[in-house]
């Protein structure tokens, strides 16, 4: 019985340790939950909003960057895919029917073998067979919609003109990817203002708390001339008042989104009392 | 090589070999049985339906679900209870697949020596198992019960496509248990002469049919990572055989196979390390040691080549599908193999670990224990190489600040070089203990003895510049597409060392003058506890690749043709899994002790004969 009990603690040890190494000797990264289904408004779209769909597509629900990014080698670059389009189109080893660039990158996207960018082929296929997946179906199911979207993306991207229309018929229920990057991770609240202001690095462009940034106003005594008002919406909306001498834009507009209502008041607190 | 008992003859490598070549026969034999009654006719009764154009009447596309489509139990997560009972059943299943493999072989070189211990051995190993397989059984049923019940849409679309496997596997279920009745409480009537060939050819067939069952339900799991055989709505084409022989079946195939003999050996390794604990008398100590040291050996030797199979299951996901190899390899999942690597160390140096206190059974070891420090070293640093990941500061927020899990550092690809060299020298340092463990009371008497001392010194020098110059070469100067292919010229180099040295050894060994015999029973208690880090290891190693592979797929039943609408349907993180794995694991634990104990109940006897009348005379 002894020697029993003697195994059992050890083996409930050594479950406990993997267990422990598991949950905390490793970073906790929580996976991206399952993409949600969304209406795609496209009757009210506008160029802009077409092209961030794009962007949004490109980084989000079309797992584009899983392969096209600058570290993994996996995939070429796509900085410049829509000018190099029509070079593509010349070249003898392309096996695809499109004679624009849209039609072009069109194809890339649903049936990517049409032409293998040099090294880039399936192992042992000699460049004849592309690795990347038809993106308009399976596992991505991008909608005709969204491809162009992507498209007109990449156009941008490339600084060439969008020649991509934005589709009209705002048919059927079109999927886009809404959580697209993993939910913040419930972060646990900041209970001084020093901590708040360390956390947002205030101090690389301020002159705040100890610190000295140059790039915006000096805070120290910012609590003389700004009432908790203008403090909070200079948090909440950097440009709304822009501080004389300081451009506009520079400050980022996220405190809103990424501080707590308590932590905002403790932070306006704090820089009203700086006198 | 088992370590043969003092009183062996010459025959026994032969017989050795021979064992292997029927079996390995016998395997094959199966595996064509299997395509030719079974699925033939399911294919043929496909083809008449595709004749008459009413395949598309009877196959449906995958359906849609949504979230009500799931039954619920209050106070029950369905996701969780399948996947412990799912857990469960592969534990003891990997469990009593693997002991009639080495039973099998065990009661063979028992035929081959004559000499009673293997026999004995093997039918402990047995008997272990026997109280195991209704456990398999009964967790098998619970998993299919909890699937009609939490996943009845997804159990009725599968069972569209595999219904004549399936039902192929309930015939062969039975088959798999009248042997296995049979091979055990036929095991001391079928003794002596002609009886024992029957015995050992039921030996043959209960593990065809085991590993046939095997392959049978790892074509239903792999079916629903790289499906095949259906069109991209999901609707079956008919072709059975094509949805069994779907891409990732033999990678899978292969690697359980393997890791189940590793996995079968670490559990009955436990159980003989817990027997030499309790044992009084001294020659149960020296047995249970013995059966120990051989569990361990078996385990060990299918833990070597285990590495290899999984490089070449990642290669496969890879090749089916980038997006998913680069799911396995460079997400979420990227940090799971650091604790992989903590788990495959620690199953290594465990091993080690037992084999340098295993020589203390030897008088002659005292010539190697100079080098066991340099062997600890080195392994303990090929270890400390492998699990280091890349960047350690990489907390959660400075992977949101840049941008996503996708990281280069994170990628163990970007590194997989260097951890691919670790891996290697830490397995050439492995056979080399096991090499020293096995000269350890061997004096060579061949005349080149010297010679081919010098030989396996240049070979192995040679083969590990050979990894570290590969693993130099690929980390650094070059910038391959398909990292995980770099890899195998080092395979290569290491498998050569160990099968080169072992030949020679073997040679240079022959007929070797013994030190004096081999002290059986004569090792500490402590090294016993290396035995049971194994078995725990292993099985938590299990479980936690059991999660990976299927996490792999993320929010899809059948990948990309099927969708889990489920509200379980999440990729759940590391630590979540990691505390699924750990309660499974305790799980399996106690019911291995009751496993364990039913065994020795068994042979145990209460005398109370006051309490029954003398009968008259
Ligand atoms: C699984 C990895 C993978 C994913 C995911 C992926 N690609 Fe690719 N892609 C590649 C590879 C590899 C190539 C180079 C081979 C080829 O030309 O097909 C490529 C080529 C391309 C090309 C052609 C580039 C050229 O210069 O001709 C375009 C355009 C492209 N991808 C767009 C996309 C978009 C948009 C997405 C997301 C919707 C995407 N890819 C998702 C791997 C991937
Ligand atoms: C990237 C640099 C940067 C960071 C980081 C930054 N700011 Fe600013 N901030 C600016 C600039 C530039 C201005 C002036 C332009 C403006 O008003 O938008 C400014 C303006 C302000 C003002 C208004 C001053 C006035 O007199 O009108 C306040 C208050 C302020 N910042 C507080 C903060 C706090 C608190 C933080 C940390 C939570 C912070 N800032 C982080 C650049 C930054």
């Amino acid at each position: 019985m002894r020697n029993f009990l003697k195994v059992l603690c050890f083996s409930l040890l050594v479950i406990g340790l993997f267990a422990g190494y598991s949950n905390y000797g490793i970073p906790q990264i929580e996976p991206a939950p399952p993409p949600v289904e969304e209406k795609l408004e496209l009757g009210a779209m506008t160029m802009d909003k077409f092209i961030a769909l794009g962007e949004r597509l490109y980084n989000g629900k079309g797992t584009c960057t899983l392969c096209h990014n600058p570290t993994g080698g996996r995939a070429p670059q796509l900085e410049s895919a829509a000018t190099v389009a029509s070079e593509r189109m010349q070249d003898s080893r392309y096996q695809g029917t499109a004679s624009t660039v849209v039609e072009y990158l069109y194809e890339s996207m649903v049936e990517p073998s049409a032409y293998v960018v040099a090294g880039f082929g399936k192992a042992g296929s000699n460049d004849s067979e592309s690795p990347m997946p038809d993106v308009s179906a399976g596992g991505i199911g991008l909608s005709d919609a969204e491809l162009k979207a992507i498209i007109a993306y990449l156009q941008d991207l490339a600084g060439t003109d969008v020649t991509v229309s934005i589709p009209t018929d705002a048919a059927p229920a079109e999927a886009e990817e809404k959580t697209a990057e993993p939910p913040p991770a419930p972060r646990a609240a900041l209970d001084t203002p020093d901590a708040l202001i360390a956390k947002f690095t205030c101090g690389a462009c301020h002159k705040v708390a100890g610190q000295v940034g140059a790039i915006g106003p000096d805070l120290t005594t910012i609590g003389a001339t700004r009432d908790k008002a203008y403090l909070r919406r200079s948090l909440l909306d950097p440009n709304a008042d822009v501080a004389e001498g300081f451009m506009a834009g520079m400050m980022p507009n996220i405190y809103g989104t990424q501080m707590s209502a308590a932590e905002l008041e403790m932070l306006v607190d704090y820089l009203a009392g700086l006198k | 090589m088992m370590i043969k008992p003092p009183a062996s003859n010459g025959k026994t490598r032969r017989v050795r070999k021979a064992g292997l070549v029927v079996f390995c026969l016998g395997l094959l034999l199966g595996v064509l049985a299997l395509s030719l009654p079974g699925l033939d006719s399911g294919i043929a009764h496909a083809a008449e339906l595709a004749d008459t154009g009413a395949d598309t009447a009877t196959y449906q596309p995958a359906p849609k679900l949504t979230a009500a489509d799931y039954p619920t139990i209050k106070g029950v997560n369905s996701r969780i209870a399948v996947w412990l009972a799912a857990q469960l059943h592969l534990w003891f299943a990997a469990f009593v697949l693997a002991v009639p493999i080495f039973v099998f072989i065990i009661e063979a070189i028992g035929m081959g020596t004559r000499d009673k211990r293997y026999d004995n051995m093997a039918y402990e190993f047995i008997k272990v198992s026997i109280t195991a397989y209704s456990f398999t059984a009964i967790l098998g049923g619970l998993l299919t019960f909890l699937l009609v019940l939490f996943y009845p849409h997804l159990f009725q679309y599968m069972s569209s496509i595999f219904k004549e496997s399936m039902f192929y596997y309930a015939l062969l279920f039975f088959l798999e248990s009248a042997t296995l009745y049979l091979y055990y409480y036929g095991w001391h009537w079928l003794q002596g002469g002609f009886r024992k060939w029957v015995h050992l050819s039921l030996g043959l067939l209960l593990n065809a049919v085991g590993t046939l069952l095997m392959f049978l339900a790892n074509a239903w799991v792999t079916f629903m990572m790289s499906p095949a055989g259906v069109d991209p709505a999901g609707v079956f084409s008919g072709d059975a055989w094509a949805a069994i022989h779907n891409f990732l079946w033999n990678p899978i195939n292969i690697h359980r196979v393997i890791a189940n003999i590793a996995y079968g050996g670490s559990i009955v390794g436990a159980y003989a390390a817990f027997k030499f604990l309790s044992a009084r008398k001294s020659e149960q100590r020296a047995h249970y040691d013995w059966m120990g040291y051989n569990a361990n050996f078996i385990a060990i030797s299918a833990l070597l080549p285990l590495p290899f199979a999984g490089y070449y299951l990642t290669a496969e996901i890879y090749a089916y599908s980038q997006q998913m190899g680069i799911t396995l390899m460079g997400g979420v999942f990227a940090w799971l193999f650091i604790i992989q690597a903590v788990l495959i160390g620690t199953l290594f140096l465990s091993a080690n670990y037992y084999l340098w206190c295993g020589m203390g059974r030897s008088d002659g070891a005292v010539r190697y224990h100079k080098y066991i420090k340099y062997l600890a070293i080195v392994i303990v640093g090929a270890f400390l190489v492998w699990f280091t990941p890349h960047t350690l500061v990489l907390t959660n927020e400075e992977l949101k600040a840049l941008g996503g899990p996708y990281h280069k550092y994170l990628g163990p690809l970007g590194i997989m070089p260097a951890k691919n060299t670790a891996v290697n020298i830490m397995i050439l340092f492995t056979t080399l203990s096991f090499i020293f463990y096995r000269r350890a009371n061997k004096v060579a008497t061949v005349s080149w003895a010297s010679a081919g001392n010098a030989i396996q010194i240049a070979l192995f020098t040679a083969g590990i510049l050979n990894i570290f110059f590969l693993g130099v070469y690929h980390g650094y100067f070059t910038n391959t597409v398909y990292k995980v292919a770099a890899s195998i010229p080092q395979v290569l180099t290491t498998l050569t060392i160990i099968v080169t040295s072992t030949a020679i050894d073997a040679f240079m060994y022959r007929g070797a003058k013994q030190v004096a015999p081999l002290h059986w029973g004569r090792v500490s208690d402590r090294s016993q506890y290396a035995l049971f880090l194994l078995a725990v290891a292993f099985t938590w190693l299990m479980g936690l690749m059991g999660y990976i592979r299927s996490g792999i797929r993320q929010h899809w039943h059948v990948t990309n043709v099927f969708r889990d609408a489920s509200p379980d349907a999440f990729t759940p993180g590391l630590g979540y899994a990691a505390n699924v794995v750990s309660v499974g694991t305790i799980l399996f634990m106690a019911m291995v002790i009751f496993v364990f104990w039913i065994a020795d109940v068994s042979s145990r006897k209460t005398a109370a004969d006051a309490y029954w009348k003398t009968p008259p005379a």
